[in-house]
């Protein structure tokens, strides 16, 4: 089945009823937009009972089993249960900001959806910016955490506020920087110039193989930006009770809990478009519903990863985790950054320049580690209250 | 036609959302109507087929300079809900100085010729952009960026605990 023809076949039926071009047109971006959001809400039901699965399993659990076959309709029961609820707005509350901040908060999410390339030239809108589109519209988060915040009149509430600030902002420059470099290899800022820019080696030469390092950069970044354990400190039950949505309740809180989830599967898109091909595979040229499938795949394993490392790790402090970010995550990033703007400067083959920039990814990586490694087995420092003490590391 | 009505209703809602930064009483609210006029801002380089400013727009000013506002509001003593005066003693003061600019800027763009370069807006914009940082305009982009680094390392400087 061709994409392509179908959505030219709907367009001459619009065209032949006799309804102006220029009205077919919005008519297009309409349902372009209606379906898209179709795909991201029911893809969110579906994402919700797979990470519950997930964890479950990881825990030695079963995860849920009693409504549907495998409780494959448990999270439509949950979300009945949601829309049930009695909705409380606090007294206090700031009523049009503490209303319009989960509105927010999902609708940055979804306009999200619009740049990522499902297969060859199935995307909403391939714009030459989409990498700076998806750093522009992943930093509304925080504006709508710090209305939550704010709004709801709760100190806690107002202290989980605070932390996005600090950890969203922060852990925007890592991952920024790996889209860099990303940007620097491939020389276009189109996601779907990015992934075609991967069909190398039958559909499998992918950017993770030239770019190891930054991969493993962007994804810690990531694990942050999605608001995700280790890094969930936004809502860490043992420290604020619940963060910036605590007085949030019914289908208010849904839409935070919705936009959760589809922040970490645009988060897997990205990961995947960027440093594993996006949709391309072996045959993903010739035959473009290939290419859904292979994206799809990727982007679950991807999801799969982001659910078992939640599952599997505890908690950081605040000052570990911002340390961590301005002591290790951006140095690194400018060192991966300078290197490879160094080798491509170079001027090598296609094949030397990767092996060049994979021994250099790989060096960082190392030193990365070995730096960080010393410096928290030196057990005085361990065993002081602030971890990483601003010293510079020991080699 | 479609545009015309677009620019219309987006130029008329961005002129509302600066009504609302200067007469909102709370301060956060105020901050919150900027962002609205950001995005209004955004949208309208949009319908130029800027599309680079427009990111540039969201990222940097909504992104960066509105949360920070936002931020020193929230840790601002004695403005979080509270309902401020509209006016202050430096009210004539703040009042002529917008006149003057006001005026200013009017008479500017109408004695400015703007000449028409060309219809169309180019296709590789971005790359033009980026060469033109780091080549005709290299000089101006770095010193901006040192600028900046004074800046960030001056506030770390005064931020930082002393511990004499």
């Amino acid at each position: 089945m061709d994409l392509r023809a179908f959505g030219e076949a709907f367009i001459a039926m619009l065209e032949n009823i006799g309804i102006p071009e220029g009205w077919v047109l919005l008519i297009n971006w309409i349902l372009g937009a209606l379906i898209l959001l179709v795909v991201a809400l029911l893809l969110a039901i579906f994402l919700i009972w797979f990470e519950r699965k997930v964890a479950g399993r990881v825990q030695d659990r079963l995860g849920p089993n009693r409504v549907g076959p495998w409780g494959l309709i448990q999270p439509f029961a949950d979300a009945l249960k949601l829309l049930t609820k009695e909705a409380i707005t606090p007294d206090n509350a700031d009523r049009i900001t503490y209303n319009l901040a989960p509105v927010i908060a999902v609708f940055h999410i979804i306009m999200l959806f619009a740049v990522i390339p499902f297969a060859d030239r199935v995307v909403g809108a391939n714009i030459n910016v989409g990498i700076l589109y998806l750093m522009a519209f992943g930093a509304l988060g925080a504006m709508a955490m710090l209305m939550a915040g704010w709004s709801s009149r709760n100190k806690y509430a107002l202290l989980g506020g605070f932390r996005v600030v600090a950890q969203l902002l922060s852990y925007e420059i890592p991952v920024g920087l790996a889209m860099l470099v990303v940007v620097l290899l491939s020389g276009t800022m189109n996601l779907n110039g990015i992934a075609q820019g991967q069909g190398g080696l039958f559909g499998l030469g992918w950017y993770v193989l030239a770019l190891p390092a930054v991969f493993v950069m962007y994804f810690v970044a990531a694990l942050a930006e999605g608001e995700r354990a280790p890094f969930d400190l936004l809502e860490a039950e043992s420290e604020i009770v619940a963060g910036y949505n605590i007085e949030y309740s019914a289908m208010k809180f849904a839409w935070f809990y919705l936009a959760f989830f589809l922040n970490t599967w645009v988060l897997s898109a990205v990961a995947v478009t960027l440093f594993f091909g996006g949709w391309q595979g072996p045959g993903a040229a010739q035959f473009p519903i290939l290419g859904v499938i292979y994206f799809f795949i990727k982007v679950f394993i991807m999801f799969f990863v982001f659910a078992w490392v939640r599952a599997t790790f505890p908690r950081l402090r605040i000052d570990q985790m911002m340390s961590f970010c301005w002591k290790v995550l951006v140095p690194m990033g400018l060192a991966l950054f300078l290197s490879v703007a160094i080798v491509l400067k170079l001027g090598l083959p296609d094949v030397a320049t990767w092996a060049l920039l994979f021994v250099v990814n790989i060096v960082i990586l190392v030193v990365t580690l070995k730096l960080l490694g010393n410096y928290t087995s030196d057990l005085s420092r361990t065993q002081n209250k602030r971890l990483f003490a601003p010293e510079l590391p020991r080699l | 036609m479609v545009g015309q009505i677009l620019f219309i209703f987006i130029a008329v809602v961005t002129l509302l959302m600066a009504l609302g930064v200067v007469v909102a009483r709370n301060l956060f609210h105020a901050a919150l109507f900027l962002v609205g006029v950001f995005f209004g801002v955004a949208t309208l380089f949009i319908l130029l087929e800027a599309e680079f400013l427009a990111m540039a727009q969201i990222i940097i000013y909504i992104g960066a300079i509105a949360t920070l506002i936002v931020f020193a509001i929230m840790l601002s003593r004695g403005m979080m809900g509270k309902h401020l005066g509209k006016y202050n003693k430096q009210w004539y003061f703040a009042g002529g100085a917008m006149i003057f600019f006001f005026g200013l800027v009017s008479w500017l763009l109408v004695k400015m010729p703007f000449a028409p370069v060309s219809a169309e807006a180019p296709t590789d914009a971005i790359q033009q952009i980026g060469s033109g940082f780091v080549g005709h305009y290299v000089v101006p982009f770095e010193v901006a960026s040192v600028l900046l680094l004074v800046a960030l390392v001056g506030a770390i400087m005064l931020a930082r605990e002393r511990n004499s």
